[in-house]
């Protein structure tokens, strides 16, 4: 059961809201209706959040992030369709139940901290809780540890007037932990903050997630933030999602031209991985094969070097072209084999694949956690990685850049 | 040809025949509660007043000067002792008591008049365009054509003035409450729905607290009016300085009029100052070492119990 479950959200604003979402089921453009004195804020949008998972709703001002947020925990009432929260339906609840499901399944962090100026930061902290009903003193024990998972402590008793953006905004997120909720909500919750207390903020929201495992549905205007913290992302446009993927399907394979411009500025080296670039190797050899295989196939393939994998292709080394034909003679590769230095993984971002491709005179090899080698980087393919689109390279390397594309969309 | 002077417009509206009947139907058929109305409120004022002259004239001024000092600090403190001695020394100490008394209980109730009213001009569109109209008919009404029907429903004495003295010092009241209360950030609202509150704890908890420093310009500005209404509520005989004031004006007595004026004038201030203070977020030395050590109370507790 996914923890959010949207089905067919209209949000339209003004007085024949209702009329306005009948005419836009009917097909008509968005631009029309609004013509007409509605405001169409957000149009048939359908996502599922699944238990654990960060999914970023993606989009400028004015694009309904905003307002669609708002109706997953009811602060909006739909104007058409339903929000099942656990597969319990949040828009048909009445007062007392949408109240319940709030306090126990959802929190909320503001992107102006909404924090209250009139209560002391850990009695902020304390609000979810005090709304539970919980005990005073075991409210306060609660709210303290919050602030402390929060790298907050020794302001308790503080005002929110007195501290910084950053630390306010630790509190509202203190705030929502407390409450000890399924569901986080976060709307533009790191907008307000500068660049490095956002970075840090992002890092520290990443950390509690590993912790804690809350389903986290995340508004931002920011396409590097959605890149680093969405498992996946819902691009809106004008109250239209217009692409729901991962980070990389996103980058890859956007769905149409206004995807495509927004992520062309994206630092592709972040969010792109060693399994989006990598490519089979040409060949490989057999340990017990011998040099004058090895020669031929280096010659084949025009190749100074091949990798040796053993017969569950876990990685045994490689081979030079200038020790195999000095070494013609012998029977196997056993003694010509020379040992890996640097390998990385499916995971690691191509921002840190240069180092260690730089490194090694083959292409970069690609393992998993068995040592099995699942593909290689040559540095072309890095390099052209680099270009924000595969038209970019150069032709003899296109095939190339389209062969990663391929693989990314599988992953 | 047609005489444009000549044209008759709008038949005769007899507007205030109606309002002769009403009054006087109330006067024959609500008498009881209009009598009730008057004995409490005159008893209530009358207490008020005999506590204020019982007690000796060097207690109430220190009472009064430690409420400013509480509010606003020693200056204010010191000038409010001194002010109040000067209406003394004006012989106007019994008269400025009685007025004390009217304007306390008058502004009392506004006040609580006027804090549920601005509440529900704030949560209800329809409340607050009903409410509004009243308001203005409140304050600009000139407030002689009610103090008549006050006269005839409440009979002479303070509850015709406190019936006054409230219908004109209420609006502000409810004006700023109703402000108050809409300006309050929506996302800290929200902060409190998201959360699950209760409309009732949102409103208490948030919205009201938040709109404090509003609705208590709001006070601020009831107690002023308050001031300013028992004046003319001297006319109607209402016991205090408004009626030195009117009689001493009526003799053409220049001097008397002073004294009795600024001593008006002394109260208004020390009233004004007394209520802004408590108004203002911040506060004053006094009340933030006594807010101090209650902080200082409660942190001991909570790391007893904690341990």
């Amino acid at each position: 059961m996914p923890a959010i479950a949207a089905h067919h959200l209209y949000k339209v604003f003004g007085r024949k809201a209702r009329g306005g979402v009948d005419r836009l089921i009917a097909g008509e453009d968005p631009a029309e209706v609004q013509k007409s004195g509605v405001t169409p804020a957000v149009i048939d949008a359908s996502f599922e959040v699944q238990e654990g998972e960060i999914f970023v709703v993606m989009g400028l001002s004015g694009s309904g992030k905003s307002t669609l947020i708002r109706m997953i925990n009811g602060l909006h009432p739909p104007t058409s369709g339903y929000v099942e929260i656990y597969g319990e339906n949040l828009t048909t609840a009445s007062g007392r139940n949408l109240r319940r499901i709030r306090r126990e399944r959802i929190s909320m962090v503001f992107q102006h901290f909404a924090l209250f100026p009139h209560r002391t930061v850990l009695d902020n902290a304390a609000y979810g809780l005090e709304t539970q009903g919980v005990p005073k003193a075991e409210r306060r024990r609660r709210a303290h540890e919050a602030l402390e998972l929060c790298g907050l402590t020794g302001w308790d008793n503080h005002k929110p007037g007195e501290l910084s953006g950053g630390m306010r905004q630790r509190v509202g997120l203190a705030r929502a932990l407390a409450a000890d909720t399924d569901i986080l909500l976060m709307d533009e919750a790191f907008s307000a903050l500068d660049p490095l207390i956002r970075r840090d903020m992002q890092d520290q929201l990443i950390e509690l997630q590993h912790k804690l495992g809350k389903t986290i549905l995340f508004i931002t205007h920011d396409l590097n933030e959605a890149m680093r913290l969405g498992d996946r992302i819902a691009m809106m446009r004008n109250g239209q999602i217009v692409q729901i993927g991962t980070a990389e399907e996103i980058l890859t394979d956007p769905a149409n031209d206004y995807v495509a411009q927004f992520v062309a500025d994206v630092d592709r080296t972040r969010v792109l991985t060693a399994a989006s670039v990598m490519e089979p190797p040409v060949a490989v050899l057999g340990g017990e094969q011998g040099p004058r295989a090895a020669h031929k196939l280096m010659r084949e393939h025009q190749q100074h070097g091949l990798y040796v994998v053993g017969r569950d292709r876990s990685l045994l080394g490689y081979v030079t072209e200038d020790e195999v034909s000095n070494s013609l003679e012998k029977k196997d590769l056993t003694d010509l084999i020379s040992p890996i230095t640097t390998t990385v993984t499916r995971d690691t971002p191509v921002a840190d694949l240069f180092g260690p491709s730089a490194a090694t005179r083959l292409p970069l090899p690609v393992i998993d956690d068995d040592n099995r080698l699942v593909g290689v980087i040559p540095t072309v393919t890095l390099l052209s990685a680099l270009g924000a689109q595969s038209e970019a390279a150069t032709p003899a390397d296109a095939g190339v850049a389209d062969a990663s594309d391929e693989e990314a969309v599988r992953a | 040809m047609l005489d444009l002077h000549a044209l008759n417009l709008m038949p005769r509206i007899h507007f205030g025949d109606w309002v002769n009947k009403v009054v006087v139907w109330l006067n024959a058929h609500w008498a009881g509660f209009f009598n009730a109305i008057h004995d409490g409120l005159d008893s209530i004022v009358g207490h008020l007043t005999n506590t204020l002259l019982n007690a000796p004239i060097i207690v109430v001024v220190i009472v009064l000067a430690a409420i400013a000092l509480i509010s606003r600090g020693i200056g204010t403190a010191i000038a409010a002792a001194i002010g109040l001695l000067l209406i003394d020394s004006f012989n106007e100490w019994s008269s400025a008591m009685q007025t004390l008394a009217l304007i306390v209980v008058a502004a009392v109730i506004a006040v609580v008049l006027a804090i549920p009213l601005g509440i529900l001009a704030a949560k209800s569109r329809i409340g607050s365009l009903v409410i509004r109209p009243v308001l203005d008919f409140m304050q600009t009404l000139p407030a002689y054509v009610y103090l008549l029907p006050a006269l005839f429903f409440f009979g002479l004495g303070s509850a015709a003035g406190v019936v006054a003295t409230v219908i004109f010092a209420m609006p502000p009241g409810v004006r700023l409450t109703e402000l108050g209360i809409r300006q309050v950030d929506g996302e800290m609202v929200e902060a409190g729905q998201s959360f699950g509150a209760t409309p009732r704890k949102v409103l208490f908890g948030i919205q009201v607290p938040l709109a404090l420093p509003t609705i208590m310009a709001g006070v601020n500005q009831v107690i002023m009016l308050a001031l300013s209404m028992v004046v003319i509520a001297g006319f109607v005989g209402v016991d205090g300085l408004g009626q030195d004031v009117t009689a001493a004006l009526s003799n053409l007595e220049v001097g008397p009029a002073a004294e009795a004026g600024v001593s008006v004038v002394i109260l208004a201030i020390y009233l004004d100052r007394v209520t802004a203070g408590f108004g203002r977020g911040e506060l004053s030395p006094v009340s933030k070492a006594i807010r101090f050590l209650r902080r200082q109370r409660t942190s001991t507790m909570a790391v007893a119990t904690s341990k």
